[in-house]
């Protein structure tokens, strides 16, 4: 029973939340690090990063359930995912540290804000595409034999797991610059609608790449997305594509605040599903299924509760800290 | 490069390098943390500008540590996969549900009130930026009750059964997270952190007051650190004793090592002050030592008999030199800080606290001592725990990840220059804030740009005091 709800496809489930919610999260303040070259030094760079500033911590915490997380419900997992993709997770634990210092560096040491801010820029580029390629080369399968990795150190490295890296550095650049458009007034809200216009081509071009090149991946895939019938359920998400594409468009065009961003989340999340269909039950493809690599039922019974009633209360505090700094981020005129 | 090095080895100190460095970070921050929501309570209550003008001064530094801290906390968190898969397969079950607890109830909790407490004063008001202040104070507290309980069940492993694949399937949680080691290592880990901030702030005050006497935010930091470290400082002695008797029952190996005892002493063993430990001699050479001490101390009975490390197999011996050497650094500084503790005692009951300038120059000397006490304490009980991961069930060489030397030479390479660069930095800006002396009117970490926004909500009536530099 492929979607029976048992405790892995719920823990699967969870931990499928919380990546997504990593990836809008930490989508839009890695984006802005992405587009801060094309950001004049000064007053707007100053403003995007404050933007962030109050919010950006809470946003990375979700890559630490992520992971934790993974360890937790999915040990296995946890460990022949990170093993086999070593020198990309590393890079991005690096570049991570590079981008996460200099919110605080740059305003602590004015005589060096222009190295902080390449810092802040190089480490988020770097961290965006190496989560892209870590996905990549998980779509295109890990190998492994007797609970341990086999492959080689450089499998990860290949034309598709590049072509999801620059992906995913496009996409978090959309959800900085939609983010932006959404915080800001003026001389960096134009720039953002300029900038959104032209990454919401790179969106759909990059989407479209990736999700032709998928199904050659794997014959499963193949199945998977074009088989009769269940290709009436899985061209759904094509069809929503395309249909967020309409409104993305539209909305830049009639200079409306809110709906760029909300229909970029709405992109990001029909990848995410894109990547579901693909991917499950596997979560260490072509071989390790959610039920084999699922910590035992005390495990995931405990972290259980944790999960259902934390979550949603997390998500209650959280929006409270965005909503302390909704609006627009200030700039003179207002103090 | 790399080829003739071990990849265990190398995981192994790539392990202690990232995580040691790491928790320089949270020992001050769980501290200073408790720290700003005292300074904020007692400005609340008493309406004293200097309470809020430290509480800017100290603000703007935990703002940089607690960054620090998360950036190089998420490192540990990928750690565990990326080199140590084979302990992640089989103690995941258990380790990993605490440390999911522990990005549930705390990381986020930390994280979701930081931006308030750091930026919000002009938003929320009083009352509520307190709330925020306590939700992360409150944050790292628990932070601190997971990690160590996932530690301490490494160390004193209870509550699970070994399944055939070889996994740790938990029967007990109530036995896994009140495991025997886990209340002295809290407590001990937790007063740890309240004396390095207590140091540190110490340390600072006495600076200051070396250079300007009347500095009231100086004399008031100052104060506040010295009572501090005047009732923790004993405790934690006290706290530590008790901590090394549980060791004694549960991993009487770590303190064979950490006394220095290779061999058996029948009717009373000595306590080695000092010595040259031989491990492959099997001896402790050129030792100075009290007769009998050591088993007054761990047995309470001059003639009780100890055992040493030539009834272990030396298979299981952890690497001695660094135990015995990492553990009397550790009570050597406690030591100190005892001294400090007297030393400020004796001036404060004379009314002399601000004005003995040996005592301000011996406070400004054991500012990092709490640092230096927290790593060589931890270095302590994670070398002492070799040769295993999960204390006696599963070996260190048992646990890594199938990698070879050059992939984890070359990354634990990048470690170390990143974190000398970044972390370098980190420290240089912090000690230049704590070299600006505190004075009234304290501007708080706001920046050139306001955060506030602009138009939707009204103007909050700002009133001086509440009101951050970003106002001016």
């Amino acid at each position: 029973m492929p979607f029976g709800l048992d405790l892995p496809t719920i823990w699967a489930f969870i931990i499928a939340f919380a990546i997504f919610a990593y990836v809008v999260m930490d989508g839009f303040d890695l984006g802005i690090g992405i587009l801060f070259p094309a950001l004049p030094v000064g007053r707007e760079r100053d403003s995007a990063m404050n933007s962030i500033a109050p919010v950006w911590d809470g946003n990375e915490t979700w890559l630490v359930l992520g992971g934790g997380g993974l360890m937790a419900a999915f040990p296995l997992a946890y460990g022949m995912i990170l093993s086999a993709l070593y020198a990309p997770i590393v890079a991005m634990l690096l570049a991570l540290i590079f981008r996460g210092v200099a919110f605080e560096f740059r305003w602590r040491d004015p005589g060096h804000r222009a190295a902080w801010d390449f810092a802040f820029s190089v480490g988020s580029i770097v961290a965006a595409f190496a989560q892209g390629i870590t996905l990549g080369a998980l779509l295109q399968g890990i190998a492994v034999q007797n609970r341990g990795y086999v492959g080689g150190w450089f499998d990860w490295l290949t034309p598709f797991s590049i072509l999801v890296g620059v992906s995913l550095v496009i996409g978090y650049a959309l959800l900085g610059a939609t983010w932006l458009i959404m915080k800001s007034e003026g001389s960096l809200q134009e720039r953002c609608y300029r900038l959104a216009f032209r990454l919401g081509i790179g969106v759909i071009l990059a989407m479209a790449a990736v999700s032709a090149a998928t199904p050659f991946l794997r014959d499963a895939y193949w199945q998977r997305w074009f088989a009769w019938p269940q290709v009436l359920f899985t061209a759904q998400v094509p069809l929503l594509v395309a249909i967020a594409t309409v409104v993305f468009f539209w909305s830049l065009k009639r200079l409306h605040h809110y709906t760029p961003f909300l229909v970029a989340l709405a992109l990001f999340a029909l990848g995410l599903a894109g990547l579901g269909i693909s991917l499950f039950p596997y979560v260490v493809p072509p071989v390790v299924t959610i039920w084999e690599a699922a910590a035992p039922t005390s495990s995931l019974t405990f972290m259980l509760p944790g999960a259902l009633i934390l979550v949603p209360i997390i998500l209650a505090y959280t929006g409270y800290s965005y909503w302390v700094f909704r609006g627009k981020t200030g700039h003179e005129g207002y103090h | 490069m790399f080829e003739a090095f071990d990849a265990v080895f190398l995981a192994r100190l790539q392990f202690a390098f990232t995580v040691s460095f790491h928790f320089i970070f949270p020992s001050f921050s769980i501290g200073l943390a408790s720290y700003l929501a005292v300074l904020e309570a007692l400005w609340l209550w008493t309406g004293r500008a200097v309470y809020l003008d430290l509480f800017k001064y100290w603000l703007k530094i935990f703002a940089l540590t607690f960054g620090m801290g998360v950036v190089s906390g998420i490192v540990m968190s990928y750690q565990f996969g990326t080199n140590w898969s084979v302990f992640s397969d089989k103690a995941g079950p258990v380790v990993g549900p605490l440390m999911a607890y522990e990005v549930l109830t705390a990381f986020f909790l930390e994280a979701g009130f930081l931006g308030v407490m750091l930026f919000g004063m002009n938003r929320v008001g009083k009352s509520l930026h307190f709330v925020a202040t306590l939700a992360v104070a409150v944050g790292t507290f628990i932070s601190a009750f997971w990690i160590l309980s996932a530690n301490s069940w490494m160390q004193t492993p209870t509550g699970h059964v070994i399944s055939p694949s070889g996994q740790f399937v938990p029967e007990d949680w109530f036995a896994i997270i009140f495991n025997p080691s886990f209340p002295y290592r809290l407590v001990h880990t937790v007063f740890a952190a309240y004396l390095t901030t207590a140091l540190v702030v110490g340390g600072v005050g006495a600076w200051h007051l070396l250079r300007e006497r009347a500095n009231e935010g100086a004399r008031v930091m100052f104060s506040m650190a010295m009572g501090m470290i005047t009732v923790v400082a004993p405790l934690q002695i006290f706290v530590g004793d008790q901590h090394g008797l549980n060791t004694l029952e549960h991993q009487p190996v770590k303190v064979m090592a950490m006394e220095g005892h290779f061999k058996n002493h029948d009717h009373g063993a000595p306590l080695v002050l000092f010595g040259w430990p031989d491990e492959a001699a099997g001896e402790m050479k050129y030792s100075i030592e009290i007769p009998k001490a050591s088993s007054l101390i761990l047995k309470h009975a001059w003639d009780a008999p100890l055992k040493g490390l030539e009834s272990v197999d030396r298979k299981d011996w952890p690497p001695v030199p660094v135990v015995f050497w990492a553990f009397r650094v550790m009570v050597g500084l406690g030591m100190l800080m005892l001294a400090l503790a007297v030393y400020s005692l004796v001036a404060r009951t004379r009314k002399r606290l601000y004005d003995w300038p040996w005592l301000h120059r011996f406070a400004v000397a054991m500012g990092p001592a709490g640092f230096v006490a927290v790593i060589a304490g931890w270095v302590t009980t994670e070398v002492g725990r070799q040769p295993y991961t999960v204390y006696g069930l599963l070996r260190t060489a048992d646990s890594a990840s199938p990698l070879a030397a050059p992939a984890v030479g070359m990354s634990l390479l990048a470690f170390i220059v990143v974190y000398f660069i970044v972390f370098g930095s980190g420290v240089y800006y912090i000690l230049k804030l704590m070299s600006h002396s505190p004075h009234s009117g304290e501007e708080g970490p706001a920046r050139d740009v306001p955060v506030r926004a602009g138009g939707i909500t009204p103007a909050p009536a700002v009133s001086g005091s509440i009101a951050g530099g970003k106002e001016a």
